[in-house]
């Protein structure tokens, strides 16, 4: 290929390459995630202790802030650092593909989300419900009627246009991912022999072209409501604000998966990889995924229990929600059987993905008790189910991403990270994450209800615990962010493949970093 | 090319499932409409032209008679907020066999100086009797318009469909509140005389 690559700042504006669009994509998910987290930390300071705290009583603010930190942490660090980032950089790596299928598209897919970022940010500074409260505080979920007749000003529109440009980002994206997955695999790569990162990418993408559709569908529906006399949702005209529940959890559950499948890949690669085994049941593991993927789009109402289903209609979706746990299971056990009798090195990425594996679990446990009808009256919107799907998704997927970062870091930059600062990152944020939210299950066992700016004084002391679990989370990032400079300072040069034989994919046969442009001669795969 | 050919392939299989989803949003809509009114879910009530023909159908009959099964009846008015009127539910409750025909009574006055239209939206608690509770008239099924401080008494008449003996869910069944809600409806809107469906 004799092209000659842009340089300087069009390098990356103008980039067609998946491993600089990659790259732009994880940053993007950094600058997300500072944001998104320091939302969190200040919504726990103010719970730290009951009544007014450092909001100042602008109760609409923690609203806005509680909406913002769930968009953001959804929409903004985890689908772009997972598909967007690791995706990017390791579908055409792993399956000797020379680049993504749609160079350009790509780019267009990358650029549309700081657009879509910007619209969210705009949405916190005009009015909401009022001119004196300015932002969306309707949560992620942004239910009507609290999202049309509740908030009149232009903000709830600007969130709605957000997600609209995020969305289509990310059905180009899928598009790409597909076609690339589908018809650019090295001569003798069949599906199944494809690795399971690979795998778990093509399930994500192709649940996000099925659910994603949807949302865009409900939110214009909303859209309309607000602003061109449409009743889709308005009782007064005929419509029912619980349709837009089940077309927004229609697209809402399998976001899930979508936030948590690639996880499952990247901690599949660390665990064989450190364990020197190769992994352990292939097909299994495959099947599995491809069965979470299938079984987890069609159990969408065990979110809305409480919103009077018949008996028939929560049997189904309490018995539909629980065989989920089947598939997750085996997953655990086969990751649990490569490890079993492996030569197992606790380096880095093994340790955020030993991490993963636990608190993963551990939150699967809390959704098999919320999967219950009956239970779940009592637990719908407290802090137990914050506690769970923080388990599962604060916890488990961003450990899942953090365990691919240092897996792939050398990779990636060409430079090795430093093992102490990457194990005090893993250690400090294992802890605070645990104190942040295991006290939560019991304030949500107590009846703590989640959403709320203030509670009694009886759930003084959890609360309490939990900000203090916050603050050291935050104070991992900071770790994190040390590590990282120390890391491209010292430019200690990384090995091609600096984990070993238990490396075995095809992205450790190239240097680190890969050259600009890779198997310009198609790998052949046996 | 061969490898643009395959491309293609992808990109408009992906392209299809994405405008089919798109579509099947929007046909929700107007299928979860249908699903509740065949279902009664969420506590849509069901329309009948006529009271129930108790006689013609003898065994569910002589099944009511003898588990002597009465269901309590309580009544529920609300408005939205921007609804000028005010709206009141009968005060007492109504003691009913199954299969009786019953009638009752709102009342509603427009406390505007101008004439307002109405519409009132309806549903039962508990949500699972919606199916079984059968109204054969009622002020709901079209608009209604109130000169200004004009006083109307709108009446309603249903029964409790005889299969609701048949159906173990209902068991424990032996209160349904009726609830309407009236919403302001522009003047341009034409009344088309058809029920208005709350799913």
């Amino acid at each position: 290929m004799t092209d000659t690559n842009p340089t300087g700042w069009r390098r990356y504006i103008y980039s067609t390459n998946h491993k600089d669009i990659g790259t732009m994509y994880l940053i993007f998910a950094i600058i997300g995630g500072i944001v998104g987290g320091a939302m969190s930390v200040l919504m726990r300071m103010e719970l730290q202790f009951p009544g007014d705290g450092i909001l100042g009583g602008d109760y609409h603010l923690y609203n806005v802030l509680v909406t913002g930190h769930g968009l953001i942490m959804v929409f903004f660090v985890v689908m772009p650092a997972m598909i967007g980032g690791f995706g990017n950089w390791f579908v055409p790596l792993m399956i000797g593909a020379p680049d993504m299928a749609f160079p350009r598209m790509n780019n267009i897919s990358f650029w549309l989300l700081p657009v879509a970022f910007i619209l969210l940010g705009i949405s916190m500074f005009v009015d909401g419900p009022s001119a004196a409260n300015t932002g969306v505080g309707g949560g992620w979920t942004i239910y009507p009627p609290l999202s049309t007749s509740g908030q009149p000003g232009p903000a709830v529109d600007y969130a709605i246009l957000s997600l609209h440009v995020a969305g289509l980002s990310s059905i180009l994206g899928a598009i790409n991912f597909m076609t690339t997955i589908f018809n650019m695999r090295a001569p003798g790569m069949t599906l199944h022999k494809m690795p399971l990162f690979v795998w778990s990418i093509l399930v994500t993408v192709f649940i996000l072209l099925i659910t994603l559709p949807v949302l865009a569908g409900a939110i214009t529906m909303l859209l309309t409501d607000r602003n061109f006399g449409t009743t889709f949702f308005d009782p007064a005209g005929g419509g029912d604000p619980v349709l837009f529940q089940h077309l927004f959890w229609f697209f809402g559950h399998p976001e899930v998966y979508v936030l948590i499948l690639p996880g499952f890949g990247i901690v599949s690669h660390v665990i064989s990889t450190f364990s020197k085994k190769p992994i352990f049941g292939y097909l299994g593991m495959v099947y599995a995924m491809v069965a979470i993927g299938g079984v987890g789009s069609i159990v969408w109402a065990h979110h809305m229990f409480t919103t009077g289903l018949s008996l028939d209609a929560e049997v189904y979706f309490v018995v539909a929600t629980m065989v989920i746990a089947v598939p997750t299971g085996i997953k655990i056990f086969s990751w649990i059987a490569t490890m079993w009798g492996g030569s197992i090195e606790f380096k880095t990425p093994m340790l955020w993905a030993l991490g993963f594996i636990s608190l993963f679990t551990f939150g699967g446990v809390t959704g098999v008790m919320l999967a219950n009808a009956g239970v779940d009256q009592a637990y719908h919107d407290t802090y137990f189910v914050v506690a769970h799907f923080h388990y599962v998704l604060s916890l488990g997927a961003l450990f899942a991403i953090f365990a691919g970062w240092y897996y792939w870091f050398g990779k990636m930059f060409g430079y090795n990270y430093s093992e102490f600062w990457g194990k005090l990152h893993f250690w400090v944020t294992f802890i605070g994450v645990n104190l942040l939210f295991f006290p939560q299950h019991f304030l949500g066992m107590a009846g703590m209800p989640r959403r709320y700016v203030d509670y009694p004084d009886a759930f003084a002391d959890w609360n309490y615990w939990s900000s203090i679990g916050s603050y050291i989370s935050a104070s991992g990032v900071g770790i994190f962010l040390i590590g990282m400079i120390l890391a491209f300072y010292r430019k200690d040069a990384a090995a091609d493949n600096p984990w070993g034989e238990g490396a075995d994919t095809l992205e450790w046969t190239l240097s680190s970093p890969p050259p600009f442009h890779q198997f310009e001669k198609l790998p052949k795969v046996n | 090319m061969d490898m643009k050919r395959k491309n293609q392939k992808v990109v408009g299989a992906s392209l299809a499932v994405v405008f089919i989803m798109l579509g099947a949003a929007y046909a929700s809509v107007p299928l979860y409409d249908l699903f509740c009114r065949v279902t009664g879910y969420g506590g849509t009530t069901n329309v009948a032209t006529s009271p129930p023909s108790s006689p013609s159908s003898p065994v569910l009959a002589s099944i009511a008679s003898e588990a002597g099964r009465k269901i309590t009846i309580r009544f529920d008015a609300s408005l939205n907020r921007n609804m000028p009127w005010s709206f009141e539910a009968p005060p007492q409750a109504v003691v009913l066999n199954v299969g009786e025909q019953g009638l009752v009574f709102y009342t509603a006055r427009n406390l505007a100086d101008k004439q307002v239209h109405g519409t009132a939206t309806y549903n039962v608690a508990p949500a699972k009797a919606g199916y079984y509770f059968t109204k054969i008239d009622c002020f709901c099924f079209t608009q209604q318009t109130l000169a200004a401080g004009q006083v109307v008494d709108m009446p309603v008449t249903f029964y409790i469909d005889p299969e609701i003996l048949d159906d173990p869910e209902m068991d424990d069944v032996d209160t349904i509140t009726l609830s309407y809600t009236f919403f302001e409806t522009p003047n341009t809107r034409v009344d088309t005389g058809t029920p208005k469906i709350g799913g």
